[in-house]
């Protein structure tokens, strides 16, 4: 595991799949973000830690493109345009926003299939269905029942599914634990971890900071809208360590 | 990765008979009026109209949940295209049709292109705005719309040699027309399209994040939805053979929302049934005399307090979860 690490980490130092450099933003007149600089590795999983309303939310949704922002972020060396989502998304970063955004009405099925909109290739589409189905053996026994109708376990699973479904590149990830038993975040977590060791690229957001630990190569620690460390997270021992750094 | 034999498990239940209902209350309905003719085929072909408005409006309503309250503008377009090309100019009704659904459309383009950037009520607001702009123009243009006149003499609608004149005719084409609508919009909401508009309809930015170009479906649904609206206006001044600015003023908006709720709004047969439901009820409760109103508004109330969601969602499988 510490192997896998290290390799993670000089992969981000040499090419960052995504590197954001002096990203603000705001909503209206509150700015929630100060120039953010962040570096996400090829194949590494980054977790972003805070405390409620320290911006990590708007930190994803800026490099989505989704909420007023200013500041350069280059996706594999390109500059990614700044107020368009669809053409971010379109380059294989894929949000899984806060609240699962699920289309609640809708079967599981039309769930999935909206994930791979872009994708017009039916073989494909068939191979990224038949694998979120075998990740998600769940979601397939319930196919056909109203996403809106299922347990947060299972919601948070289709999310997760219909990004998988766009075949991403890079996985944001918006408090995938929030409102979930313990059990139930331990096996979504744990299909993080399979999907980062297959090489996709994920950023995780996350309140609950044990359950990231244990998962990320790096992570960044964000409060007030500002990164205030960037740890690995084999330094981090205990609860104090990790407070110490927040209020540092 | 190995194939589960029950991935090809059935995902959608296969649709029961009870949806047919709806379909076969159009169609008692549409056939009593051919049988007894008259007064009865006058009402059902003003409802048939409505219909093939209410369906465009649900595509942009129902299917994408936006709102307008600005689509009896494109009606006006639509109609006015037909009764000054046709009466004024002498032109044959089918190309005049064409020719007026295509102005609406464009001015759906201009005016939506803009306005769609607006939500909520302000998008209310907005496309409230469109319709009553449009009918200040029905009124004071007067060279070419008569004003409050009116244009009459608007000839029957007709392809060629073929002219549709008896009542039982418009029936016929005007049921043919609904029938090719609702068909179009079940081909919609089933087509990749329709799925884009339940996404956006669902949720914008979860649209947006999964590379949904949102504002392109809507102008999408919205121009559709004109589309619809132009030919439905054209269809009733063919039928009426005049035309004047209170056609369609206010009352058509407040109407039609009426038979898009009552109906159904976001299924198919919604507003087929909302728009025969809202035309016949005032008609049975003729025998009320002076609280006919009152009957009428008691009825809606009723309808709308036992099925929140329209009739038609009582009869699909999904309506009543």
């Amino acid at each position: 595991m510490s192997l896998a690490v290290a390799a993670h980490t000089n992969a981000s130092a040499a090419s960052p799949i995504l590197a954001a450099t002096g990203l603000s933003a705001r909503y209206g007149h509150i700015h929630a973000l100060h120039g953010v600089d962040i570096r996400i590795g090829e194949g590494e999983l980054v977790a972003v830690l805070g405390p409620n309303g320290a911006g990590k939310s708007t930190l994803l949704r800026a490099i989505m493109g989704l909420s007023a922002n200013s500041g350069e972020v280059r996706f594999r060396g390109d500059v990614l345009p700044r107020s368009d989502a669809v053409a971010v998304a379109s380059r294989g970063i894929v949000l899984v926003p806060e609240g699962r955004g699920l289309f609640a009405p809708m079967s599981v099925s039309d769930n999935l299939e909206l994930g791979a909109y872009r994708l017009r290739d039916k073989a494909e589409f068939a191979r990224r269905r038949d694998r979120v189905l075998t990740l998600f053996p769940r979601l397939k026994e319930r196919l056909g029942q109203a996403a809106g109708s299922m347990s947060g376990g299972e919601q948070q699973m289709l999310a997760l599914g219909r990004a998988l479904m766009a075949g991403p590149k890079l996985l944001l990830l918006d408090e995938p634990s929030l409102g979930l038993a313990p059990r139930v975040t331990g096996e979504i977590l744990e299909t993080l971890g399979l999907l980062n060791r297959e090489g996709l690229a994920i950023v995780l957001v996350e309140q609950k900071a044990p359950l990231a630990l244990e998962l990320a190569a790096r992570v960044y620690l964000l409060s007030l809208g500002r990164i205030v460390a960037e740890l690995d997270p084999r330094d981090i021992t205990s609860h104090d360590d990790l407070a110490r750094h927040y209020f540092a | 990765m190995t194939i589960s034999p029950a991935i090809t498990s059935p995902e959608r239940r296969p649709p029961r008979l009870v949806g047919l209902l709806p379909w076969l209350f159009a169609v008692a309905v549409v056939g009593y009026a051919m049988v007894v003719g008259g007064y009865a085929a006058t009402v059902v072909s003003f409802a048939l109209i409505y219909a093939v408005f209410v369906t465009g409006l649900n595509l942009f309503m129902g299917f994408a949940a936006q709102v307008s309250f600005g689509q009896n503008a494109f009606a006006a377009i639509g109609g006015y295209g037909s009764a000054v090309l046709t009466a004024t100019y002498g032109w044959s009704p089918l190309p005049a049709m064409v020719l007026g659904i295509a102005a609406a459309l464009l001015a759906a383009a201009i005016v939506g292109f803009p306005a769609l950037r607006l939500k909520g009520h302000y998008l209310a607001m907005g496309t409230l705005a469109i319709g009553l702009i449009t009918y200040e123009i029905t009124v004071e243009w007067q060279s070419v719309t008569q004003g409050y006149l009116g244009i009459s003499g608007i000839p029957p609608f007709g392809i060629g040699p073929y002219e549709v004149t008896s009542d039982r005719g418009q029936l016929i084409m005007l049921a043919l027309v609904v029938a090719a609508c609702a068909f179009a919009a079940a081909r919609i909401r089933r087509s990749r399209f329709g799925r884009a508009l339940s996404a956006v309809a669902g949720s914008e930015e979860a649209a947006t994040a999964l590379g949904i170009d949102v504002s392109r479906y809507k102008l999408m649904a919205f121009l559709l939805s004109a589309g619809f609206a132009a030919l439905a206006g054209s269809l009733f001044v063919h039928v009426v053979g005049y035309v004047s600015p209170e056609v369609f003023g206010l009352h058509m908006v407040i109407v039609t929302f009426t038979m898009l709720y009552v109906g159904g709004i976001g299924t198919v047969a919604g507003p087929l049934v909302g728009a025969l439901i809202v035309s016949l009820l005032p008609e049975t409760f003729r025998a009320f005399k002076d609280y006919q109103d009152l009957a009428y508004g008691a009825a809606l109330i009723l309808l709308l307090i036992y099925a929140p969601r329209g009739l038609a969602s009582l009869f699909s499988p999904r309506g009543r979860s």
